[in-house]
């Protein structure tokens, strides 16, 4: 059987759907009050699933401390308490959808050099969850 | 294919400590959930069996039959002991989310998947609502 490990992190942010290139009236067709000008913010939850053989020595596919080190590195402490659209640059160019956020997480771990990323889970808010899994799930 | 998934949880503890390492790199390694005394969880344990419903039930596996195999096989072994001394699958390896869960998916398989109906498809063994491990029939 193949041992997959899933980890939920949280981080509060606003954002906007907005796409600069269209009307005001197109963008309020499009995302509805999610355009407002000013943006609004989510508790997200960020679920990450990586997998790989679990070593014998440890039990572990992957210690949980260099996981947490590696999100909080590369996520967290760019995502929480800011507002997206303008202070993640990835964002600057690209609407902070759930699903954008998603494959911008999902970009960022592939670098995890301790187990291989599986999928990245995001739960905008408890109604609304979106997960991307990249190449793996594509060739597996 | 139908999948099926029952719930149970177990309370339980345990701790890691690999002999072969020096009591520092246990420290190191293995961080609080190293302390000699142990420390315990409340386990929720999901387990889906994928199969085609018998025409003559609608059923893939009797639900009474799974909760009497989850009860034998799972609770009567794991609830309320100390994983690393009392629970003989465990003995000698380090009990994480991912060693527990492939012990439970190796208890398992063979008393569902003999049957002809129904075969195991995931353990999900979450041991926080924030921390969980799957093991998935390989080929998913």
């Amino acid at each position: 059987m193949n041992v997959i490990l899933h980890r939920r992190y949280r981080f509060s942010a606003s954002h906007r759907l907005h796409q600069p290139g269209w009307s005001a009236a197109e963008n309020r067709r499009v995302y509805g009050k999610c355009a407002n000008e000013h943006g609004h913010g989510h508790n997200y939850v960020l679920e990450v699933a990586v997998t790989g053989p679990v070593d014998p020595s440890t039990g572990m596919i992957t210690n949980l401390a260099d996981l947490d080190a590696f999100i909080e590195r590369h996520v967290l402490v760019e995502f929480d308490h800011v507002y997206l659209n303008e202070q993640v640059p990835a964002f600057r160019s690209l609407v902070p959808t759930a699903e954008n956020i998603c494959r911008v997480v999902y970009d960022r771990l592939r670098a995890y050099p301790h187990a291989r990323l599986a999928s990245v889970g995001l739960e905008e808010t408890g109604a609304n969850s979106f997960e991307y899994a990249g190449e793996f799930r594509e060739k597996p | 294919m139908v999948y099926l998934t029952r719930k149970v949880e177990f309370s339980a503890s345990h701790l890691y400590h690999n002999p072969a390492l020096s009591p520092e790199e246990n420290r190191r390694i293995f961080g609080k959930c190293n302390n000699p005394h142990g420390h315990g969880h409340n386990y929720v344990l999901e387990v889906t069996i994928a199969g085609e419903p018998d025409p003559r039930t609608g059923m893939v596996l009797d639900l009474k039959e799974l909760k009497d195999i989850l009860q034998r096989e799972i609770l009567d072994r794991m609830d309320h002991r100390f994983l690393n001394y009392e629970v003989p699958e465990l003995a000698g390896k380090i009990p994480t989310t991912e060693t527990i869960a492939m012990a439970i998916w190796q208890l398992l398989e063979p008393r569902i998947n003999h049957r002809g109906q129904g075969q195991l498809h995931r353990v999900r063994l979450y041991e926080t609502p924030d921390l969980f491990v799957d093991c998935i029939r390989n080929g998913q």
